[in-house]
């Protein structure tokens, strides 16, 4: 892997910020886009925008075979037994509302949803509001100091009034990754359904969700290199069928009278209005860009950048990393003892280091270990062992600073 | 005590001194340890200014006709900003901070704070003291 070449692919890592060359550490809210898939939205609105899978006209045939095109390509990625069991959506959010919304005709008072202490608030608020409507009762499977889920607890949540179980393939805050394996085979052994939320997961490790058993798998094209305002659900054609949809309009529909709809068969019957085309597209093509370089290769690179900065984080006196997890994608969560974590990113920013502070729309999380937030570096492939040696000596400037 | 537009300009040309903005963030946290400390009794959750990513606390009391305030923050560059702020509104006259124009922030080489979606907050912390200044109006009509 040429991460030198990798890099020009990236206009955006060219550039300065605040008179500084822009080091970008905040990969994991989003990733940065190359040229490649730019050129497929760019070339999109030149040379063939059109409404899909209406219009009788060339154009209109063209924008449907491509996005269709892109359709296959994750289902080819994420290894779906078929294509129509891909549904596009604005986003890892809108595809987790998608699934709450249609549970909340097929739960009843006294089930039990079961959560991990790990979320991002995204998948955490959807699941309490459909308790609220619903009467069903949300779970929580704990955490250990190091950022660990306690599996012998999540036995015990298990029960036959389990229902659905929905937890993260990696932790936001932290980068631990979660046995999702053993919690899908766990919670299928009682009956229960499995969503696994990918978005921070689908950059880093390659998921199969026939291998996995998913019924649901979630992510967003933003995190993988795609642009903003697309993703998908992965949903077994099973579910999926059982599930009711969520948004009523034009494309989800067989047949309309004012007395009786009937909704059309998948993907479409999830997918009302026009959808987001040239996203939908260039999520396709940022899956070929990622492809083309290698998931292994970008796992293993990912791995020596988070052990670099681990090691080098380590060294600097009263800092103290949050999430050891044996098996952690590349983010280092972090506080220096007595420092805020918005006073260092925010003399970090101004050093040119893009990181992230706060608590990272995962407050259980923050109030386990009893922190305002953390600052979050979180690497991705095209990031150098270089940029973490500035992003240590700005570290240290900012810590001469601050204490 | 001057005007609200004295004390300003007072604070412009002491940050003018610096010539970079690493002087002028340790100027302002300098300045944020001379923040007139809020007392703990008034520490509590309903005093804290939200739409920052750091906690701020503010209180405000009424003397004669002036509102003095105190406050205190966990980060230390939002302490300096508050610190700023407060020396510029408090001992004025509520129709004074209320009729205040911020823009000396600008001056001041910090900017980035101004934008509304900047997590510290400093426009929450400048309505929240204005809101300070409409309370306490109606108590001295």
């Amino acid at each position: 892997m040429d991460v030198q070449k990798i890099r020009k692919d990236f206009p955006i890592l060219q550039r300065e910020v605040n008179g500084q060359p822009l080091v970008y550490f905040d990969n994991a809210a989003t990733s940065q886009t190359p040229v490649q898939v730019i050129n497929t939205i760019v070339d999109y609105y030149k040379k063939y925008n059109a409404n899909i899978h209406r219009g009788v006209h060339s154009l209109s045939q063209e924008a449907t075979d491509a996005y269709e095109a892109a359709r296959k390509k994750i289902q080819k990625h994420f290894n779906a037994a078929q294509s129509h069991e891909i549904i596009f959506t604005s986003g890892t959010t809108h595809s987790i509302n998608i699934v709450s919304n249609g549970y909340a005709e097929l739960l009843k008072k006294g089930d039990q949803l079961i959560v991990s202490a790990l979320e991002h608030h995204s998948n955490i608020v959807p699941w309490q509001m459909l308790c609220e409507k619903t009467g069903a009762e949300l779970k929580v499977i704990p955490m250990n100091e190091d950022g660990v889920l306690i599996m012998e607890a999540f036995e015990k949540l298990l029960s036959d009034k389990t229902k659905l179980v929905f937890v993260n393939h990696v932790s936001n805050a932290l980068g631990t990754v979660n046995p999702i394996k053993e919690i899908i085979d766990k919670a299928h052994a009682v009956g229960a359904q499995v969503l696994i939320d990918g978005a921070q997961s689908a950059p880093h490790i390659q998921a199969d969700v026939q291998a996995l058993d998913a019924d649901y798998y979630v992510t967003s094209a933003h995190k993988l290199c795609g642009p903003t305002g697309v993703g998908m659900l992965y949903g077994k054609q099973s579910a999926l069928k059982r599930l009711p949809p969520y948004q009523g309009g034009g494309e989800m529909i067989a047949e309309v009278t004012f007395e009786k709809t009937t909704y059309a068969d998948l993907p479409h019957k999830f997918e009302a209005g026009t959808p987001n085309i040239a996203g939908g597209i260039a999520f396709g093509a940022a899956l070929d860009y990622i492809n083309n370089i290698g998931m292994d290769q970008i796992a293993a690179y990912e791995e020596e950048l988070l052990n670099y900065a681990t090691d080098l984080l380590k060294k600097i006196p009263g800092l103290k990393i949050y999430g050891i997890a044996p098996q952690k994608t590349a983010v280092v969560s972090f506080n220096v003892e007595g420092i805020h974590p918005y006073d260092i990113g925010s003399i970090l920013d101004k050093l040119g280091i893009a990181v992230r502070t706060g608590h990272h729309c995962a407050q259980p999380i923050m109030d386990y270990y009893q922190i305002p937030g953390t600052v979050r570096a979180s690497f991705s492939f095209y990031n150098t062992f270089e940029e973490i040696d500035s992003m240590v000596e700005a570290l240290k400037k900012a810590i001469q600073m601050l204490q | 005590m001057g005007t609200i537009n004295e004390v300003q300009e007072e604070i412009v040309e002491e940050f003018s001194l610096f010539d970079d903005w690493m002087q002028r963030y340790e100027y302002m946290i300098e300045l944020g340890k001379s923040l007139p400390l809020i007392d703990k009794q008034f520490k509590t959750d309903d005093n804290i200014i939200k739409g920052c990513q750091s906690k701020v606390w503010v209180h405000a009391d009424l003397e004669e006709d002036k509102l003095v305030f105190t406050a205190d923050s966990d980060a230390i560059i939002t302490k300096g900003i508050i610190a700023i702020l407060i020396r510029v509104f408090s001992h004025q006259h509520p129709d004074a901070i209320l009729e205040a124009d911020t823009s000396f922030i600008d001056k001041i080489g910090l900017k980035e704070h101004l934008s509304p979606t900047r997590a510290n907050g400093l426009v929450s912390m400048i309505k929240q003291l204005k809101m300070y200044a409409i309370a306490f109006k109606t108590q001295l009509n």
